[in-house]
């Protein structure tokens, strides 16, 4: 096996036993960058002679715990100081920040090995990574097809042993949504768990950053690494940190698991629908207690989501001015001219078209119809996972309507295309926890189920992924990608 | 004319907290540095900055509306309000729009022995933006340049109900309100400085009538004086204007200082649409009872109190009251002085005399000044005592003023002690009226000219040392034995 | 309901969206799309329900008045398209 099919854990191993250094892991991993990036496109930019870098000074140095001299990626909308940072937008296409994110920070702290940035929809507005203003992502496991968005880089570098693990950010099931259809494990953790700061923001009060890995104990180890407070976030949560790899026990027995039936209607394939009804039944066998429940108020979570974050894109896209750093049109005669021509040649359609709906949201004589109703049933959502977590410690469900669809298919079909995130949406509208593990394939495609939690207990995630990865095969399949291409 | 309309003016005013660091960052806020050397990712919308609220300008806040009297919310929060602008860096200004941290208040003021309460209808916390310069004028410069280190600072707006009818009141109520916030200690409350900004909107309407003119907004107010006099302009302007038939229009109008009239802003008059909602990133603020019991039993001395005060201790006018306390330094100096020698009247004569010329000629603060409390009170038992006249009080005041010396040390070093043995006086006295005998006769002839040239002459023999009351006692009685 | 093309372009310029024609008219389509796909929220009854603006029960998150260095001016200028003076220069306001 090649270094670059290895999980975090297993290659820490052998970096803690000496039997490899961390310059021979790196190599294997820029190796396979070079074996399949031109195909995947996964990248944005990459820090190969950063990476060399690093990976010699830990070798000179002493050992370091946690994810030290491990290979990831990073979202290419985290700011990384002095490494240009983009948001996949020909607005930031030069921009390189002087900062670290927060999340950034603590993974350089652990002195793991940053091989580059990942591409995703512009600004973190798409599923399918189809609005990158560079070049669409494809999905490892058929390079027709996409990779899912926002965070589509970060997943489809993570499903083709590009990186042991990526950072992405999740705000309507950028994070999942890719997660599922590229085979790996996806984690939005609790809004609030991880600090914001230095991620750009698209929608402050859903916007989070999380995991994805290869498999439930990788993801562990990096949420141990990133979540915790931080002063410079307001809404950053000062809750103690649990070691996460304390939940990687393999008992659920007792485990109540509910499963909404308003996510397996119509709008869900039928076969993805009978994979997580088996998945359900998997965790009965080792012991959970399985039962349907409602969800009301889950077919509103969609368009209030389209009121509700466009309103905040709208203004947190607004210092996109073209006078302190991006994209500017210089020849523009006056200071309004160059906002509106800046601006229009520096974003892309999608998301030109939600800070015009967010702006007419937010409009004078809009407000209450469209903004603010939004967040009143936002209020009924959360109100009504908050009914079900009384009597339930997880929710389960299916967590995409399909798997993977071809590049273009739906580009054109901007109703087909937000109805993706349909079955993450809500999560994100209550700022619980959610991940996205595989659970098994259709036509050859991935298909994750969603596990969720309640605010602040990823670790009830963490034992009942683990209980159902460990008892399954899921998480060893690989797409066979760089091979007789 | 005016004898038909009344004015009606409601006065917005922004006053910079004076916290160390800005409302969301840990940016310093001193005045003066270079641009943009007190800024960063926070204050200047950078990608992924984040704001963190500064205590200390919720506690300035919270002060200043219990010294308007206001009601303090229990619950508030900040709101985006959303527009562009090259000097405003995120494109939103983070403000508070229906739940403003205070509600409800007032303050007095006193014009011409008319008592008269003004309310205020709220204060609210918000960000400032950053500064433009421009190559001459904003409407014929090719460019701008940005400075953002002003991007940040803490302003308290505070809106008053249009309760005032004058000039003379607007001003009385911003002079109170700067007191006000400099007693609380809130503020520098420098106009020059741009830490007390003032806004007017000026309306006029039949006087009897209950409904409101159309309402214009003045802007460009740079001092006390431009505030009384543009309301007085703008108010007889629209009365003109409707008093010739015209229709007024709402809009707002600048004061211009040089040619001293407003003028109308032709830039496009567009209505604004902020977009309001709350801020995501900040959490709201909950304001219980005992931080506001904390903050109330902390506040000193107000000017309206310290006022009272003054005049019942010490029967000093209501005029001379308000001026001792339209500061706290300058009250602070009063009480001290007057520990010192006792006699209130005699301390504000100096105090609101000589004393404030000096530090107006010279643009000093009373703390700037060398002058001591103690040393204005040894100054004034000298006089009393006959050691100097009132006359050479004011050398030896000048002189304190710029050595900061003692006015013992002063007289001492200047011989400037005045004379006051009958002894020396006589010959003095008896030698000028021996060399003068026209004048005598003057004198006898009942010319009052011929007095006064002998006291001249006295006082050039002495060097103005001679004791005026005793020269004029023994130079009249000498006279008579003529 | 229907978005106007009039609309579509108050909107892109509360915005600052300098928009070509075709783009106002291909907006105006979609925007009303969605919208009416959101009217979909009229069918609750929300008169009584309060509005949830924060997530997290989280309230007074304060820093204390302590001056942090800030950071060099070249860091804060070295993205600046156009700098004079230690400033960003831009173009007349009007």
């Amino acid at each position: 096996m090649e270094l670059y099919e290895l999980t975090c854990h297993e290659l820490k191993e052998k970096l803690d036993r000496k039997e490899v250094s961390c310059q021979e892991i790196t190599q294997s991993f820029l190796k396979r960058i070079d074996q399949v990036e031109e195909q995947l496109k996964a990248f944005v930019t990459v820090t190969a002679d950063l990476a060399l870098q690093q990976a010699e000074q830990y070798d000179a140095g002493d050992a370091v715990p946690g994810l030290g001299g491990i290979p990831y990626g990073l979202k290419d909308i985290i700011c990384t100081r002095g490494v240009r940072t983009t948001a996949s937008s020909k607005m930031l296409e030069n921009y390189v920040p002087f900062y670290d994110a927060m999340v950034a920070a603590r993974l350089a702290e652990h002195k793991g090995i940053l091989l580059g940035k990942l591409n995703l929809d512009e600004f973190a507005m798409g599923s399918s990574t189809e609005q990158s203003a560079f070049y669409p992502t494809r999905n490892p496991w058929d390079l027709e097809r996409v990779p899912g968005g926002s965070s589509g880089g970060s997943a489809a570098a993570v499903a083709a042993g590009e990186v042991a693990y990526s950072l992405g950010s999740d705000t309507g099931g950028s994070i999942r949504q890719p997660a599922a259809f590229c085979g790996v494990v996806g984690l939005k953790p609790t809004y609030g768990r991880v600090s914001r700061w230095g991620v750009m923001s698209y929608a402050s009060s859903f916007d989070q950053v999380g995991v994805i890995s290869r498999d439930v104990r990788d993801c562990a180890l990096v949420l141990n690494a990133i979540a915790g407070h931080d002063p410079r976030d307001s809404t950053s949560v000062n809750q103690p940190v649990p070691d996460y790899t304390s939940f990687l026990t393999s008992d659920i027995k007792g485990l109540k698991i509910a499963y909404p039936r308003e996510y397996f209607q119509q709008g869900v394939d039928s076969e993805i629908r009978q994979l997580i009804m088996n998945a359900l039944k998997h965790f009965e066998q080792l012991g959970a207690i399985v039962e349907e429940v409602s969800l009301p108020h889950s077919e509103y979570a969609l368009p209030a989501y389209y009121l509700i974050a466009p309103a905040e894109a709208s203004a947190n896209l607004a210092r996109y001015d073209g006078v302190r750093y991006g994209l500017r049109d210089l020849q523009a005669e006056n200071v309004v001219a160059m906002f509106s021509r800046s601006r229009a040649a520096g974003f892309g359609p999608e998301v030109k078209r939600r800070i015009m709906l967010g702006t007419y949201a937010l409009s004078s004589g809009y407000y209450d119809a469209y903004y603010l109703k939004a967040l009143k049933v936002r209020r009924l959502i959360a109100d009504d996972f908050t009914r079900v977590f009384a009597d339930y410690d997880l929710v389960v469900a299916p967590t995409t309507p399909t798997v993977a669809f071809k590049i273009g298919e739906q580009t054109d079909d901007l109703l087909t295309l937000y109805m993706n995130d349909i079955l993450t949406v809500p999560i994100n509208m209550a700022g619980l926890p959610g991940m996205s593990l595989p659970c098994g394939f259709v036509n050859g495609m991935p298909v994750g189920m969603q596990i969720v939690g309640k605010p602040f207990d990823e670790g009830t995630i963490f034992k009942a992924a683990y209980a159902f990865e460990q008892s399954t095969d899921y998480h060893k399949a690989r797409p066979t990608l760089g091979v007789n291409k | 004319m005016d004898r038909e309309f009344e004015t009606v003016v409601g006065l917005e005013v922004h006053v910079e907290l004076k916290t160390a660091t800005k409302i969301f960052c840990s940016c310093s806020t001193a005045f003066g540095a270079e641009p943009n050397t007190q800024v960063c990712p926070v204050c200047s919308g950078f990608p992924g900055a984040l704001p963190v609220l500064n205590r200390q300008a919720v506690e300035y806040a919270i002060r200043t509306g219990l010294a308007l009297n206001c009601e303090i919310a229990e619950v508030c929060k900040f709101d985006r309000k959303n527009y562009f602008y090259p000097d405003l860096p995120n494109a939103y200004q983070i403000s508070q729009y229906d739940q403003p941290i205070c509600r409800n208040g007032y303050l007095d003021i006193n014009v011409d022995g008319q008592h008269k309460r003004v309310g205020i209808i709220r204060a609210h916390l918000e960000e400032d933006a950053g500064k433009l310069v421009h190559q001459g004028s904003i409407t014929t410069t090719p460019y701008s340049l940005v400075n953002l280190n002003r991007c940040g600072v803490p302003l308290l707006e505070i809106v008053s109900e249009p309760d005032m009818r004058s000039g003379a009141e607007a001003r009385a109520y911003l002079e109170k309100l700067r007191s006000i916030c400099l007693f609380a200690g809130v503020s520098d409350c420098k106009m020059e400085e741009g830490s007390l900004r003032c806004d007017a909107n000026v309306s006029v309407r039949p006087k009897g009538s209950t409904k409101l003119g159309t309402r214009v907004e003045i802007k460009n107010l740079n001092s006390f004086r431009s505030l009384e006099k543009a309301i007085e302009y703008e108010a007889r302007r629209q009365i003109e204007a409707l008093e010739d038939g015209e229709e007024l229009i709402q809009e707002t109008r600048t004061w211009d200082e040089e040619k001293q009239v407003t003028r109308s802003m032709r830039s496009k008059e567009e209505a604004h649409d902020y977009r309001y909602f709350p801020d995501p990133d900040l959490p709201p603020l909950h304001i219980d009872g005992e931080w506001v019991e904390r903050v109330k039993s902390s506040l000193p001395e107000m000017p309206d109190q310290a006022q009272q005060r003054l005049s019942n201790t010490y029967g000093l006018s209501d005029y001379d009251a308000a001026w001792l306390t339209s500061t706290p330094e300058t009250l602070n100096f009063f009480d001290q002085a007057v520990q010192c020698f006792p006699d209130a009247k005699a301390v504000s004569n100096w105090m609101m005399g000589d004393f404030s010329r000096l530090l107006n000629q010279h643009n000093m603060e009373i703390t700037d000044s060398k002058v001591t409390p103690q040393y204005l009170a040894d100054m004034l038992r000298l006089i009393e005592k006959g050691t100097i006249s009132g006359k050479m009080a004011k050398e030896v005041f000048e002189e304190i003023f710029f050595t900061g010396k003692s006015p013992e040390d002063i007289i001492k070093e200047k011989g400037m002690e005045q004379i006051s043995d009958q002894e020396t006086l006589q010959k003095i006295i008896d030698e000028v009226v021996a060399s003068n005998p026209k004048v005598v006769e003057d004198y006898k002839n009942g010319k009052e000219k011929a007095f006064g040239f002998f006291v001249g002459q006295v006082m050039k023999a002495t060097r103005g040392q001679a004791n005026p009351a005793l020269v004029n006692s023994i130079l009249k009685e000498r006279l008579m034995r003529e | 309901m229907a978005i106007s093309v009039k609309q579509v372009e108050q909107v892109a310029y509360l915005a600052r969206l300098e928009l070509t024609e075709p783009e106002k008219q291909l907006f105006a389509e979609q925007l009303s799309s969605i919208l009416d796909y959101a009217n979909k929220l009229n069918e609750l009854d929300t008169e009584q329900v309060e509005p949830l603006n924060h997530i997290l029960p989280i309230y007074n998150v304060f820093r204390e008045d302590i001056v942090q260095p800030s950071p060099p001016r070249e860091d804060i200028l070295s993205n600046a398209p156009l700098v004079e003076d230690g400033q960003y220069k831009v173009p007349r306001i009007i």
